[in-house]
């Protein structure tokens, strides 16, 4: 008996540590949330994020980007929305839960989730639901497909491969180009899928295509080597920062110095904490959003962001922000109020969303097809000096 | 050439898996327990260091030892408030409190300093402006890193195995570690013992976790985990509670992984490196300079 009492002591001791970690996130999380102004006359907009875990750095910056724009719209005095962000910590389970909790809330509009994983459970749910969906960020094909009343204000990861391998052709770049992608990542794999069917379509030579996993994210002498031996002059490189850093760091040791090319998940590496910029100079990158960008627009959004939360906004952020423009545009346009269901909204957004033309941060003119999908034209970035340049 | 580059890359890799695996094994060893928030241990060590040296400007070496004082310290806390009090539990109990201490401490860490990933200036530096011997005009280049890495996870190995063998502090660990019961009745205090054993284990995560940022440079608050889950298979690919298996283990699971990259394929390695330790087990279920223990009754 003694015995199994210390056992469950220590387990509900480590237990409540953790969870204890967990709350002070909440805590900060809950004091934000309420940047909506009067609930009553509020549409609720809800979404479901990874505001703890490894990848905690996209939904942390989704909610600020959002709750930005949301106190903006709502000192305009037309539409008023209040935000509520839940966390999914980058899980399908754990993300329809926190969609269930929103709806419990009674959310009226989603941003379904920032991740591609949780955004195509719980795009599902929006479809069912009729609760329209607008994700900042989840850029997988699956979370549009099929689903009549989820949308995407970021590219469709496919659309980046095939825009990338165009740009290279167009460009001249290169001739010989190697890839490194992430397999187990669906991003990176579905990106590298459409850039290598694209590339073989225009007559770009890829002569070396190796891969590697969120395990083996740190040493990548094996797969620069190979790049190198088949005299790659142009690699590319569809990931997240984190890893891509690293590559430079190591291509940069062994003295290979082909010229970079990255996706918009390569955006942050110039604000990435500790990173000598000199080993990014010369890299470019498609993105749709830089946060250098000289544009009124840009510069109000970064300057805010800077001061509330100290650090420079990423794509993430500016996809968020772009979200609640469009549905504050969508929902003055259709005359949308509070009082409305969510299935109301759910069929004004729809057609909304179908006919409009949208300005923001993260492009000019972006209009979506029924599907879901955005078009938008990315802009060529190359890093000149520490700074993002228009190609 | 490529052989030889391959080989080296392994070294590197290698040699970083057994610097996180001699802790791991040390812990082992003595208080026969999985230490699972090892690799969690080794990531604040890196960001103590990281934040020494380049929010306060604190030189190098200093860092390192500021995060060595700091981890002993953590690991002194995380053995009294969450291990301790299970002394007397089965270890399945233990085992998961480790796993949930893991999770608190990459928690803590997210909230402590953010998700957002920074990059660890390495501490070994350079010299004429090189990060490594070059080879053969250039061709070849082993760096710095890896070398004091592989004279550290020597250093420390003979170190710990004189230490264990020759003082009586050493001796009162295998004495724990061989019947916790008969060391008490015997006059050891168990419980001074196996903190001790933390402390100089946490230590070891401190200089670990320095030495694995100053290679791979990316430091997040899961930057421990994934090195620490191959290092324990290191440790087990070695003999676990071996401390010349440790660095055994480590360097010939950095030489397998590469190898598996370079001439397999990089979509499978992780898979045969895996296949290989399961083999290994299979032939030799005490790893490769584990002890067969026969249980007294």
């Amino acid at each position: 008996m003694k015995l199994r009492k210390k056992i469950a002591l220590g387990l509900v001791l480590t237990m409540g540590l953790t969870m204890f970690a967990g709350c002070g996130g909440n805590d900060a999380q809950q004091d934000a949330e309420q940047t909506g102004g009067d609930a009553a006359a509020a549409i609720k907009v809800g979404g479901t994020g990874p505001l703890t875990g490894g990848a905690s750095i996209y939904g942390l910056a989704v909610q600020r980007g959002a709750e930005i724009a949301v106190e903006e719209v709502n000192a305009l005095g037309g539409v008023q929305f209040e935000l509520k962000m839940e966390d999914d910590a980058h899980d399908a389970e754990k993300a329809v839960n926190a969609y269930n909790a929103l709806k419990d809330w009674g959310m009226q509009l989603s941003l379904n989730s920032v991740t591609t994983t949780p955004g195509i459970a719980t795009s599902e749910l929006n479809n069912e639901d009729r609760i329209f969906g607008l994700t900042p960020s989840a850029s997988g094909t699956k979370v549009t497909e099929g689903k009549d009343n989820v949308f995407q204000m970021c590219f469709a990861d496919p659309n980046q491969g095939s825009a990338s391998a165009k740009y290279i052709s167009e460009q001249q770049l290169g001739s010989k180009i190697a890839v490194i992608y992430k397999n187990d990542d669906a991003y990176s794999s579905g990106i590298y899928e459409k850039f290598k069917a694209e590339a073989n379509a225009l007559g770009l030579a890829i002569v070396s295509e190796t891969t590697f996993t969120t395990d083996s994210q740190n040493d990548f002498s094996v797969q620069l080597q190979d790049a190198k031996n088949a005299g790659a002059d142009l690699l590319f490189l569809p990931m997240y920062y984190d890893a891509a850093s690293l590559i430079l760091n190591q291509a940069n040791a062994m003295g290979y110095a082909p010229k970079f090319f990255g996706v918009d998940g390569m955006d942050g590496i110039l604000t990435l904490e500790g990173f000598d910029t000199s080993l990014a100079e010369g890299v470019m990158l498609l993105t749709p959003f830089s946060a250098d960008a000289e544009d009124e627009l840009t510069k109000n959004f970064v300057a805010k962001y800077q001061d509330k939360y100290g650090e420079v906004p990423n794509q993430f952020a500016a996809d968020a922000y772009d979200c609640i423009y469009a549905l504050h545009q969508a929902c003055t346009a259709a005359g949308a109020t509070a009082d409305m269901s969510a299935e109301e909204l759910n069929d004004l957004m729809v057609e909304q969303f179908t006919t409009m033309t949208f300005d923001g941060l993260t492009g000019t003119g972006a209009t979506w097809s029924a599907d879901g999908q955005i078009t938008k034209d990315p802009k060529g970035m190359v890093i000149q000096n520490g700074a993002y340049v228009g190609m | 050439m490529e052989f030889l580059f391959n080989l080296i890359s392994g070294v590197s890799l290698g040699s970083i898996y057994a610097i996180i695996a001699l802790g791991y094994t040390m812990v082992y060893g003595i208080a026969k327990m999985l230490n699972f928030a090892h690799g969690d241990v080794i990531m604040v060590g890196a960001y103590i260091c990281f934040f020494a040296t380049m929010r306060f400007g604190m030189p190098p070496l200093a860092g390192v030892l500021l995060s060595m004082a700091v981890c002993t310290l953590l690991g002194i806390i995380i053995e009294r408030m969450a291990y301790k009090p299970l002394r007397q539990a089965p270890a399945l109990a233990v085992l998961i409190t480790a796993i949930g201490m893991s999770y608190f401490l990459q928690n803590a860490a997210q909230l402590l300093w953010t998700s957002s990933p920074k990059v660890f200036q390495s501490v070994v530096g350079t010299i004429n402006g090189q990060t490594g011997i070059a080879l053969f005009d250039g061709a070849l280049s082993i760096s710095y890193v890896t070398i004091v890495t592989i004279i550290v996870c020597v250093i420390i190995m003979v170190s710990l195995v004189t230490f264990v063998n020759k003082t009586k502090t050493g001796k009162a660990m295998r004495a724990v570690s061989e019947d916790k019961g008969a060391a008490q009745l015997m006059g050891i205090n168990v419980n001074t013992t196996i903190s001790l054993t933390f402390a100089i284990g946490s230590a070891l995560a401190a200089i670990a976790g320095v030495l694995l940022c100053s290679a791979y440079p990316t430091l997040v608050p899961t930057t421990g985990a994934m090195p620490g889950i191959k290092a324990f298979t290191a440790a087990v690919f070695g003999g676990i509670g071996s401390i010349p298996g440790a660095l055994i283990g480590g360097i010939l699971l950095g030489i397998i992984e590469i190898f598996a990259k370079a001439y397999i394929s990089t979509q499978l390695s992780d898979a045969i490196v895996f296949a290989v330790l399961i083999v290994v087990l299979l032939v030799k279920p005490t790893g490769l300079l584990g002890k067969k223990v026969s249980e007294k009754v």
